[in-house]
């Protein structure tokens, strides 16, 4: 800790406070500044060049003028407490309670940004996170440790998903704990998810930490290291499997677009600064399992597609980081289908580690992925139908179609508030298939077939 | 060295973009240490007095005023045994030993080994050695036998060679001249090492995915791209590769990949057995880990690394395949560090050179007689990752020019979850002649024909099947049918592989070409069938399951064959 303050003030420009004569300051450090109007801001410094210092000032800098500033650095980026303590706790994106409660205390603190995790000490995920959600569940599993986004555009219910997804994870009866993380959220969609989540903030497995779409743009870019920075510990150290919903990752980007602009940074696609890539990666990587320690750090972060364009930077390169995605399809949201889940355009590169045998059930990667080449088929048989009628198909094709119906009825189609078991998922699952006739079934080894296919009159 | 020991002073910090004072001596591209931390940094420009560092590390803390000290030599790789079977960083420094947190401290402490190798001499004291010659081996993890060889630049009389038994790893097995050999040698990573000659004669490698050795095969030696948008299978198909490849050594640079893949190569090489030595993959690997999360700029070092590992293999003789993931990641390092340095931004925000830095690495591929006499090769295989997908970007239509070979993964088939996605009409090898010409003059005078009539029906399939969806399949000629058909039974039966089972997850030549054979032959026969007036619907219908599972089921493909000819020909 440097006990020096600093006052002179060499300019304010947006966010950013250049101050003079600084000794001892550091990239990257975190500084309390006292304003003279009685307030107390916070903020990082962006450069340090002889003995000027550049520093973000997170509350902004309205208000402040040369002369009535006092700077103190901290000598180390800016930090929260860690532990149990915060379970049950809701903060905003500095780390001050929203609820009401007392400040949020640790037995340590550590820095938000964290280090990287040793490649060589990862431990490769392999047990799955159960949703209660059918179509996740069965055709894109979520597996403890992965990274797996999200995909929508603004008006679909991915907010609701969300929430369904968070209220109702669980790891097969080890502790569970999820953190929200709300970006640039609107105060209607914060309360809602408040509300949603009220049982699991209750039983003590719930940590908000939240930024609404009025709050400093600045706090922006530290909330989902805070979520993560207590997400690390809750897993790691205090050994309980964590799933980190961080919504919603477009305003985060955009936030990190606003800030590069105001320090006059070269912008490459679409002005995102050219490292949003390795931004991005910092807060994605940090989900995983480590060896010989319990817990898991799961992350699903939630994104709306600018114009529904998924080569547009945020997806694509949440896309090339993250491990698979799930995609939302306005077309069967229109259709009045929840949740909207866009099957062939989603994936779970993690699953086939985290499902199958001795993880969820004997038939699960079999006939999972039968479902997925048969909806591709349906898909093709439904664009044929369109340009030459029904009438005019094949009768295999024909049977694609009904297919592809029975997968949305009797899988897809779930309400909000229902939360399934697996084993009613996969009955679902299998339900669906058995529309096809028996020849088309060659992803699924005769084995499964005989054992798993409802007979005939049942279908 | 007097310049060595002056120190300098940080002048101003930017995230890695670090500029100092007072070091007059620092050369271009020298490595020098930043702060107490002693953050390894490049000089990359030098302005009167004022240096710009390119920093290797998170420079947090580090503040104007701190100390810089010269190493006096460029960024180099320190090479030597121990480097199979383990993990490293985009710098060469072992991550197998270092803590679950990467921090510059923790780092920088992990450099420190003091293993004993057993060196067994090969050569006599007295002899005149010219560089690159054998002067013995040591004992490494695995099946390869570690060659200790004369390093480039050195020759002379071998005035002392030590003898058989272990040495400490710092010490010298031999003198030439007055040259002192240890096991261990520095080299500069962004310098190519020296060997005598390309080589013209031609040998293929194997991959063991069907769509490559079958369609699009390349030569031991070549370059390759990936390019793929995310979703593609990219890395499935280059961990494959690294799995399955008839290389001896593989270096596996991970370039700004996913923490989680990393975890998933190095457990699945150090349980596959290696079928050609019996021991374990992971002994054969080089495994250069610098993930997403990890610092930029050793990022944009961690490709010279990794050819730098591969060539030091090579000298010793062995085929090297380096495989990248992802050359992307790489360029965007060096658009980072060229925007904060404010160079002028070329396409997308690109440096200028960023084609010549994509040259400077593919072109250290090559199969050559090295300074020894050995014929040996780096094959290099490097993964795109184009954003959005488009292939019309930058990095893209730089490396096209600079490799032999492209496999194209197809964001459709991936869609439609066949794997590999590699598209058969947007890949392509320069090499296919010679590979058809070594197939011949090695007992496979049918491999040539063999895949030209596979591209022609996959070609016409993809064709009529456009044709179908205006038309409908209904009002095509039953020849055109069974094309279409055609076309799907080698996409699902030959082209599809499946990355998971134990039995398909690599192929053999004989058995893939067996297996295409088998595919043209049902094909061959669905014509016939129709020819002669069988409903072109009826051999739709007709249930190729027995052939599509052949590849995972490996049953007798002539029992296979028979069965399934008689089975046809019971529709007419």
């Amino acid at each position: 800790m440097n006990d020096l303050e600093y006052g002179d003030v060499r300019s304010l420009e947006g966010s950013l406070l250049v101050v003079r004569g600084v000794r001892g300051a550091g990239w990257d450090e975190s500084a309390v500044i006292r304003v003279d109007d009685g307030s107390e801001r916070h903020g990082v410094v962006l450069e340090v060049a002889d003995d000027l210092a550049v520093l973000q000032v997170l509350e902004g800098t309205a208000g402040m003028r040369p002369g009535g500033v006092r700077v103190r650095f901290s000598g180390s980026p800016f930090r929260v407490p860690l532990g149990r303590a915060w379970l049950g706790r809701t903060c905003d994106g500095r780390g001050e309670p929203l609820d009401g409660g007392p400040p949020i205390l640790g037995t340590a603190t550590a820095a938000v940004n964290g280090w990287p995790l040793n490649p060589v000490e990862r431990e490769p995920p392999r047990e799955p996170v159960l949703t209660g959600v059918s179509g996740i569940d069965a055709l894109t599993t979520v597996v403890r440790g992965q990274k797996l986004p999200i995909f929508s555009v603004p008006g679909l219910p991915h907010l609701r998903l969300a929430t369904q997804i968070a209220a109702q994870s669980s790891a097969a009866g080890d502790p569970f704990v999820v953190v929200f993380a709300a970006m640039g959220l609107p105060h209607a969609d914060i309360d809602f998810v408040r509300t949603a989540l009220d049982e699991r903030a209750a039983a003590g497995e719930l940590v908000m930490v939240l930024n609404s779409a009025d709050d400093p743009v600045i706090e922006r870019l530290l909330t989902p290291r805070i979520a993560l920075t207590v997400a690390e510990q809750l897993a790691f150290v205090e050994g309980s499997h964590v799933l980190v919903v961080m919504s919603d990752m477009t305003s985060y980007c955009e936030a990190v677009r606003e800030v590069a602009a105001a320090r006059q940074e070269i912008p490459a696609r679409r002005a995102y600064p050219g490292y949003l890539y390795s931004d991005l990666a910092s807060l994605y990587e940090r989900c995983g399992r480590i060896r010989g320690r319990p817990g898991s750090v799961t992350i699903m972060p939630v994104l709306t597609m600018p114009a529904g364009d998924i080569t547009h930077p945020v997806p694509d390169l949440t896309g090339y980081i993250t491990e698979g995605q799930i995609v939302l399809a306005e077309e069967l949201n229109a259709r009045g289908l929840y949740p909207p889940l866009d099957v062939l355009g989603s994936l779970s590169r993690l699953m086939r580690h985290g499902a199958g045998p001795g993880r969820t059930r004997d038939d699960h990667l079999e006939i999972a992925a039968q479902a997925v080449a048969a909806l591709a088929r349906a898909r093709q048989a439904a664009e044929l139908a369109d340009l030459i009628g029904t009438g005019a198909l094949s009768d295999t094709d024909r049977g694609y179609l009904a297919y592809a119906t029975a997968l949305e009825d009797s899988l897809l189609r779930q309400r909000p508030d229902d939360c399934r078991t697996f084993d009613d998922t996969l009955d679902r699952l299998w339900q669906a298939v058995s529309v096809l006739p028996r020849r088309e079934l060659t992803m699924v080894s005769k084995a499964l077939l005989a054992s798993h296919l409802p007979a005939a009159g049942a279908r | 060295m007097d310049g060595v020991t002056r120190q300098g002073r940080v002048h101003r910090v930017d995230g890695p973009l670090v500029e100092a004072h007072d070091l007059p001596e620092a050369s271009m591209y020298e490595v020098v240490e930043l702060g107490e931390q002693r953050i390894p940094a490049e000089v990359v420009a030098i302005d009167g007095t004022k240096l710009t560092l390119q920093a290797f590390e998170y420079t947090g803390g580090l503040m104007a005023g701190d100390v810089v000290r010269r190493t006096g030599r460029p960024l180099s790789a320190r090479l030597g045994p121990g480097l199979l079977g383990r993990v490293f960083d985009g710098l060469l420094r072992p991550l197998s030993s270092a803590p679950t947190w990467l921090s510059p401290q923790t780092l920088a402490s992990g450099e420190q080994q003091s293993t004993r190798w057993h060196f067994v001499p090969n050569a006599a004291p007295g002899e005149e050695l010219r560089p690159g010659a054998l002067l013995g081996v040591v004992a490494d993890t695995g099946a390869i036998e570690h060659r200790v060889l004369v390093p480039p630049g050195v020759s002379g009389e071998l005035r002392y060679l030590a003898e058989a038994g272990k040495v400490p790893e710092g010490a010298a097995v031999a003198r030439i001249g007055p040259t002192e050999i240890g096991l261990f040698e520095q080299w500069p990573v962004r310098r190519p090492r020296p060997f005598a000659f390309r080589e013209e004669t031609f040998a293929p490698l194997h991959t063991g995915q069907r769509v490559l050795d079958l369609l699009f095969p390349i030569g031991a030696g070549s370059s390759t791209a990936v390019p793929g948008g995310f979703g593609t299978g990219k890395t499935v198909l280059l961990q494959q590769l690294a799995k399955w490849c008839d290389a001896d050594v593989i270096v596996y640079v991970g370039c700004g990949e996913r923490g989680n893949e990393m975890a998933d190569v190095l457990g699945d090489l150090a349980e596959l057995t290696d079928p050609r030595t019996g021991g374990r993959m992971i002994d054969r690997t080089v495994i250069l880990a610098n993930t997403s999360n990890m610092p930029m700029m050793a990022r944009e070092a961690s490709v010279f690394t990794a050819i730098t590992v591969a060539e030091y293999f090579r000298d010793m003789g062995y085929h090297v395949v380096v495989v990248a993931d992802s050359t992307s990641r790489w360029a965007e390092a060096l658009r980072e560090f060229a925007s904060r340095t404010g160079a002028l931004p070329a396409e997308e925000g690109y440096p200028a050179d960023l084609s010549s830095s994509l040259a400077a690495f593919y072109e250290r591929a090559g199969r050559v007689r090295t300074e020894g006499g050995r014929v040996a090769a780096v094959t290099v295989v490097g993964a795109v990752s184009p954003p959005g997908g488009d292939l019309t970007e930058p990095v893209t239509t730089a490396t096209e020019r600079f490799v032999r070979g492209v496999w194209s993964l197809d964001r459709d088939l991936a869609y439609s979850r066949h794997y590999p996605a590699v598209s058969w009409s947007a890949s392509y090898s320069h090499d296919a002649e010679a590979v058809a010409a070594w197939q011949s003059g090695h007992g496979n005078p049918g491999w040539a024909a063999r895949r030209a009539r596979a591209m022609t029906v996959l070609a016409e399939a993809a064709r009529l099947s456009e044709l179908a969806e205006i038309v409908g399949t209904r009002t095509l000629p039953g020849r055109e049918r069974m094309t279409i058909l055609g076309g799907r039974l080698l996409r699902d039966a030959v082209l599809a592989q499946s990355a998971l089972s134990p039995v398909d997850a690599t192929c053999s030549g004989e058995r893939g070409a067996a297996l295409l054979q088998l595919v043209l032959d049902v094909v061959d026969r669905c014509m016939t069938l129709v020819d002669r007036g069988v409903a072109a619907t009826e051999v739709e219908q007709f249930d190729f399951g027995a052939l599509v599972r052949a590849r995972e089921e490996a049953p007798d493909l002539a029992v296979c064959r028979t069965a399934i000819t008689t089975a046809l020909e019971a529709l007419a």
